[in-house]
């Protein structure tokens, strides 16, 4: 497992866990931080010169689609930890939503074998809350957690209603640490929905989905966590009414923790005019008032992670009518410098804040203790060296198998230049190592 | 003019009346003998149809026929869309074939859009989805101007499923931009929220409406399960709001009753109410030509014209 002996010279190590932003060298050695401070030197090791560069602890991704088994054609294991290695992830959570689907200990093991082989990142799977993602029976979220599940979602699907939700949050409090995250959308004010309803759907001729079938769903949620007392996680927030119901029962101590995504922070419905079908994602982009408000929600720390809902799909599938092309984009190669451009530049959340949210938090969320920091001699070295001030047009190829990226045509700032994963380079001067 | 019509937000009010009068100039060809001018001989224009609708398939067939055009009918049904080839696919294989203008109707919204990214040729938007029909927008104006002599300052109504109308979309867009007064009828569940936003007024009591009014446009009432879902009956809706003798009665002397077709008699006009004289709803469709004709000429002879000076 362990690489080269590594000295990065010079960088602005940005930790929060270990509550240091400071330059510093950092040594790496048989795949653990062997050093950190101005005199960590070995003679031996490979000096890499890391003026100017950013070094924090890998990003973790709560939120992941990676496709197999069953739509390999969209990203597979491989290539979609290859993707969250670009974009400076050293662990990631892929949902449940599978071909067969995770809702047995069989498919867990599947999808950890193949990222075994892979090699490229840690992955920790996100078991179903119910047995075919069918919302009537809950899945043997035992079993699951004895094979090392600790999050567990129909993502990609509402819980339809509050009793099995109750059931499950209730359920779940029998083992340690469990986080149940819901995708809170009511499916009868989504049917057929393409796009936010608003000024925008009605104009394009587009069915909508108003804010309201989250905000009704993500109200429902936090009086059934209330009532159970169970750990809640709220997928990918789009709302300014959700932010502000989860601000409230985080302040009357209910148990939740919530999500955005890159994209939501970015565009708006607006930015949908064209028909680009790779900006067709759910929930949907809203208005700019409620981007906003997700950017107050990641200051204040009303939303604890981001975390990128990466969802490859084919060209062809993507190529499509409107209507017909499915929800999603992908996200992983672009969420880092995606946080840097809409978040830390423009000055709504500082660079430790930013980590905290990308790394740090997720990394306690999916209980994964090896990443997130702190960066200290003993912990294993799984890091990511960025340049935070280098532009690059975002346009494919991709490393991910897919090329649906929302971004494509934007120009975004910040590149990661390396990727270390348990002390060895996966991505070496902004390219895969492997 | 734009390249393409995709919307009646790519024309302008000069526009609109430069489509208006060459489509005046080629009405009296559909009254010759033999009704077809050179204008657009060795031009190839494709009518790309996903989703049934033998009029507006006819009327464009028809116009570009008149023109001299050569023109491909494509069909979802009984052609490789059915086999599963995609949109993109078969917009390559005509623009491979060598297509000059491409008519599109598509149940997708914004299919028009994505086609002009796919091929050179003209796109023309023959109705998409819930989106517009702008060629039906322009019918209707050079229909209203044609028998009311003006466009600007007239009161038209147009009544019914306005949330679900490609055709109020682009009727109510034409008719802000040259001027009109406009007024959306319907039941609160289909009229659109941000209505007031396209510079309109919106009632939900057609007989306080109608003595005001110079057009009754009349939309067609879906009568399908989920439509149903946005009022308790069809017998119901046609008290409400179907435009019945005693409604005629309402409207002041002049006025036109304007339908796109086609009708539900008996849900939202009654029978003899669509054959009384001010029921202009045959001239309509004998307009869609002429303005059909005139698009074409605009858009593909603008074209040729600049080759052949650049020749």
């Amino acid at each position: 497992m362990a690489g080269p002996e590594l000295l990065f010279r010079g960088a602005r190590v940005v930790d929060p866990a270990g509550g240091r932003d400071a330059v510093a060298d950092v040594l790496v050695r048989d795949g653990v931080v062997a050093g950190v401070g101005p005199d960590a030197g070995s003679a031996s090791a490979e000096v890499i010169d890391a003026d100017g560069l950013v070094l924090a602890p890998g990003l973790v991704d709560v939120h992941t689609h990676l496709r197999e088994p069953g739509f390999e054609h969209k990203e597979t294991v491989e290539t979609g930890t290859r993707a969250a290695a670009a974009g400076g992830y050293t662990a990631v959570a892929p949902m449940a939503n599978t071909d067969p689907i995770a809702d047995d200990a069989s498919v867990i093991a599947e999808v950890r074998a193949a990222a075994a082989r892979a090699d490229l990142a840690d992955v920790f799977p996100v078991g179903a809350i119910t047995q075919g993602l069918e919302g009537e029976t809950l899945a043997e979220i035992g079993a699951m957690v004895a094979a090392g599940v600790r999050v567990f979602s129909d993502d990609g699907r509402c819980v339809p209603t509050a009793r099995i939700l109750r059931n499950a949050l209730t359920y779940a409090r029998a083992f340690d640490d469990v986080v149940i995250a819901e995708h809170c959308e009511d499916a009868s004010l989504s049917i057929g929905q393409q796009m936010h309803e608003g000024i925008v759907s009605y104009s394009l001729g587009l069915a909508g989905q108003p804010s309201a079938a989250e905000d009704a769903i993500v109200f429902r949620d936090l009086e059934v966590a209330r009532l159970t007392g169970g750990r809640l996680h709220v997928c990918h927030l789009s709302t300014a009414g959700s932010v502000e119901l989860v601000r409230r029962a985080k302040a009357d101590g209910v148990r939740v923790t919530a999500e955005v995504t890159p994209h939501h922070l970015t565009f708006t419905d607006e930015d949908l005019r064209t028909y680009d079908t790779n900006r067709k994602v759910n929930p949907p982009l809203r208005s700019a008032e409620d981007r906003d408000a997700l950017r107050a929600g990641i200051a204040d720390g009303t939303i604890d992670v981001i975390a990128t809902d990466h969802a490859p799909h084919a060209v062809e599938e993507k190529e499509a009518e409107f209507d017909r092309a499915p929800h999603g984009t992908i996200g992983l190669e672009t969420a880092l410098a995606v946080a840097l451009t809409e978040l830390v530049v423009p000055g709504h959340v500082d660079l430790p804040r930013a980590i905290e949210a990308l790394s740090t938090t997720p990394a306690r969320l999916l209980g994964a203790r090896d990443h997130g920091g702190p960066i200290e001699p003993g912990r294993p070295a799984n890091l990511v060296v960025f340049d935070p001030a280098e532009p690059w047009a975002v346009e494919p190829p991709f490393v991910s198998k897919s090329r649906n990226s929302a971004f494509i045509g934007r120009t975004l700032t910040g590149r990661v230049r390396y990727t270390v994963r348990r002390g060895e380079l996966t991505v070496s001067e902004g390219k895969a190592t492997r | 003019m734009n390249e393409h019509l995709l919307s009646m937000h790519d024309v302008t009010a000069d526009d609109v009346v430069r489509i208006l009068d060459t489509a005046e100039s080629f009405r009296e060809v559909g009254t010759r003998v033999i009704k077809k001018v050179p204008a657009l001989r060795g031009r190839t224009v494709v009518n790309l149809f996903f989703e049934n609708s033998t009029r507006t398939r006819i009327s464009f067939e028809l116009a570009a026929k008149r023109l001299s055009a050569d023109v491909i009918n494509f069909s979802s049904s009984g052609s490789s869309v059915s086999k599963g080839e995609s949109l993109k696919d078969t917009a390559l294989t005509l623009q491979a074939m060598g297509a000059d203008a491409i008519v599109i109707r598509h149940s997708s919204s914004g299919s028009p859009y994505q086609l002009t990214k796919w091929v050179r040729g003209h796109v023309l938007n023959a109705g998409d989805g819930t989106h517009e029909h702008p060629t039906q927008a322009l019918l209707d104006l050079y229909t209203m101007r044609e028998r009311l002599g003006r466009l600007e300052g007239l009161h038209v109504a147009i009544v019914g499923d306005v949330l679900h109308s490609r055709v109020a979309r682009s009727l109510s867009f034409g008719l802000v931009k040259m001027g009109a007064e406009v007024t959306l009828v319907g039941p609160a569940t289909l009229i659109p929220p941000d209505a007031p936003a396209w510079g309109v007024q919106v009632s939900h009591d057609v007989d306080a409406v109608l003595p005001k009014l110079d057009v009754c446009y009349l939309l067609r009432v879906q009568t399908e399960r989920q439509r149903l879902e946005y009022f308790p009956s069809v017998r119901e809706y046609s008290r409400l709001f179907g435009l019945n003798r005693a409604r005629v009665d309402l409207l002041p002397e002049g006025s036109l009753i304007m339908h796109p077709g086609p009708m539900n008699r008996g849900v939202e006009i009654d029978s003899d109410v669509a054959d009384l004289p001010q029921s202009v709803i045959e001239d309509q469709v004998t307009n869609g030509i002429a303005v059909r004709m005139a698009l074409l000429y605009l858009l593909l002879g603008g074209r040729a014209a600049e080759q052949q000076e650049g020749a």
